[in-house]
């Protein structure tokens, strides 16, 4: 086992333990940004989409993994991210200028519904959440001028200072602007983490009574999370638009707010690195699954012809992790990491009092 | 002068009046207890200071103020904290972490300083923790800083929600039952912080406790209360020898 010396108390406050963390971190960015000269396009692609996948992710994450808030109506962040960004490139806006108002715009939204969402809870505060789709729906088609209504938009190629960004004739430039922006995000969000912010987040999802008396605002706190949460989904969502190119409102279905629910908890509720963990498993699968089809097929076996076998695959591995790994995927890494730090001393039932349940997951 | 004045204050909850006109005045610097059989309204009386609950009738003045209709988040940064009977810590944060949301009324940095985590955060990060460290040396929770409050055992869970009431800062701190599930020996530490509390720090202390030796070694004033309402004040042993207080008693054991 490695024990770390603090010899000051910025070694507790500073992002990372050690040097070598430091290290690993660089490492993992270095072959992120050199992956367009390691695979072809057709992998750089999905890795770009598990990119906003996880930029998505990490917007949920902030709510339901560290404010404790479920969100049924995601998908309505992503969809005004998307519609915002889109619809402002087509009037000529620049997308340095864009980008951002698509956040700003999804996290206002997001702010100004949650004052009257915020102080429900649990399921209640769930099931309003859906309400979003139906007015996200209204808005497109009532702003059918701007968004194309039913038929869709087209979100436009991306331009900075002259240079292509597109998804389709420029992918490696694409792909680096979406992990320029998934790092960016990614700092901030740990920056918050390790301030007073991020601790009156984890305030309000663990104890509602003591945030209050130790003088947190509860309404407004839940208010912010809401906001930021919005406001990433909503950069990802603009993401998303640019990546799938023409689109409609459908492509923000029940369906995706569900698989975000799925990315950050089969993740691991409560952990940055759990949205990646998560949008990593939620792209792969159905790779897996075409995979497994196509091999099946090879052996006279036709998988193609039962229905709904991606859900079901998503259902079981979901119930899995609730029952045996609340935790997540990156809890679970983080059991096997310390395993094999501490081998040969590790004992099986070492974890066992840590078995815990987020109150996310209780549903007051 | 007292620092604390509560005024003919009362709550009912559908018929049930769980306080029911009680008024006392706890003193600066002066260590105040309430007793009284289980469903006295103790832990009532702390929720309606902490303003969880809204007084049917009554008043609470803290430091001259009116704070009967202050929100609830607003007591704290008057300058009172409090633990809770069945501990509320932040079960999936560290020690440090739990003591470090104590120190909540003190930040200076807005949101998106946050995030960019500017040196001014830097700073501030610096003060917390300097405060918190303190508390860490005064309540000896070393060798539990970077622990898991889940984990932890009873005894120090109760440790750390002290802490985190002290970290606020604050002139009156309310520990509800701060003794309960605590070995004799670690009682016997709560008494000597108590008294470290009003003497080194210059706190006021308003506790609620069953342990009669731990409330008689401290306390400066006892209020004894049953079903709600005042039956005797005065000195531990005064209220301790109440013919009223004692059947009281007597009468929830009976029952
Ligand atoms: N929110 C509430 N709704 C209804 N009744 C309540 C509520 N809070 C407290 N009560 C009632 O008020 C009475 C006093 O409860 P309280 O918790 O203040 O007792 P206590 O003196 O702290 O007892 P203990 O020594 O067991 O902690 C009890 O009968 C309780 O059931
Ligand atoms: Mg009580």
């Amino acid at each position: 086992m490695r024990v770390t010396f603090k010899t000051s108390y910025d070694r507790d406050i500073d992002l990372h333990e050690s040097w070598r963390q430091r290290g690993w971190i660089a490492l993992l960015l270095a072959i992120m940004a050199a992956l367009p000269f390691l695979v072809g396009e057709y992998y750089l692609a999905e890795a770009t989409n598990t990119l906003i996948w996880a930029l998505a992710g990490m917007g949920l994450m902030v709510l339901v993994g560290h404010t404790g808030q479920v969100s049924l109506g995601h998908a309505a962040f992503l969809a005004i991210g998307a519609y915002t960004d889109a619809a402002l490139m087509n009037a000529g806006v620049p997308f340095l200028v864009s980008f951002p108002l698509a956040g700003l715009a999804a996290g206002l939204f997001g702010a100004l519904v949650a004052i009257p969402a915020v102080r429900m809870s649990g399921i209640y505060l769930a099931i309003a959440t859906l309400a979003l789709f139906v007015i996200v729906e209204e808005l497109v088609i009532i702003l059918e001028p701007v968004t194309g209504g039913i038929g869709g938009i087209q979100a436009p190629s991306i331009m900075i200072f002259g240079m292509e960004f597109d998804r389709y004739l420029a992918l490696d430039r694409f792909y680096w602007l979406c992990l320029a922006v998934v790092a960016l995000v990614t700092w901030g969000y740990a920056n918050l983490l390790r301030s007073p912010t991020g601790r009156s987040f984890l305030a309000v999802r663990d104890s509602e009574i003591s945030a209050r008396a130790l003088g947190v605002n509860v309404t407004r706190t839940r208010a912010l999370a809401f906001g930021l949460s919005s406001g990433v989904t909503g950069l990802a969502g603009a993401l998303m638009g640019h990546y799938i190119g023409f689109f409609n409102y459908e492509l923000f279905s029940i369906f995706i707010s569900i698989n975000l629910l799925l990315v950050v908890t089969i993740g691991g509720l409560g952990f940055i690195q759990g949205a990646f963990f998560g949008a990593i498993l939620i792209t792969a699968v159905p790779q897996i699954i075409s995979i497994l089809r196509d091999t099946g097929s090879n052996w006279g076996v036709d998988l193609g012809t039962i229905p709904g076998l991606d859900t079901a695959i998503f259902a079981v591995i979901l119930i899995g992790f609730i029952i045996y790994e609340p935790a997540g995927l990156y809890g679970r890494w983080l059991k096997i990491r310390a395993w094999f730090e501490l081998f040969p001393l590790a004992r099986r039932d070492m974890f066992r009092r840590q078995k815990t349940y987020l109150k996310t997951e209780r549903m007051r | 002068m007292s620092l604390l004045e509560v005024e003919d204050l009362a709550v009912h909850f559908g018929g049930v009046k769980a306080v029911d006109g009680v008024s006392f005045s706890v003193r600066e610097g002066s260590v105040f207890s309430i007793i009284g059989p289980n469903g006295a309204g103790k832990s009532t009386i702390f929720n309606l200071i902490s303003r969880i609950y809204r007084p049917t009738r009554g008043s609470i003045r803290f430091d001259g103020r009116d704070i009967t209709r202050l929100a609830a988040h607003e007591v704290a940064r008057l300058g009172i904290a409090r633990t809770f009977q069945n501990i509320e810590l932040f079960d999936h944060s560290t020690v440090l972490d739990n003591l470090l949301m104590g120190r909540h009324v003190h930040r200076r940095s807005n949101f998106i300083q946050d995030i960019f985590f500017t040196p001014k955060v830097r700073r501030e990060e610096h003060i917390h923790r300097t405060r918190v460290e303190e508390v860490i040396t005064f309540l000896e929770l070393e060798a539990y800083r970077d622990k898991m409050i889940a984990g932890l055992p009873y005894g120090v869970r109760k440790v750390v929600e002290i802490g985190r009431a002290l970290a606020l800062g604050p002139r009156l701190i309310l520990l509800d039952e701060p003794a309960s599930g605590l070995s004799v020996e670690e009682s016997r530490e709560v008494a000597f912080w108590i008294e470290d509390m009003r003497r080194d720090m210059g706190l006021t202390v308003l506790m609620v406790e069953h342990d009669m030796s731990l409330v008689a070694q401290v306390s400066d004033h006892v209020l004894a209360v049953a079903e709600g309402r005042m039956l005797a004040q005065g000195s531990a042993a005064g209220v301790q020898a109440d013919p009223d207080v004692r059947a009281a008693y007597l009468g929830t054991e009976a029952a």
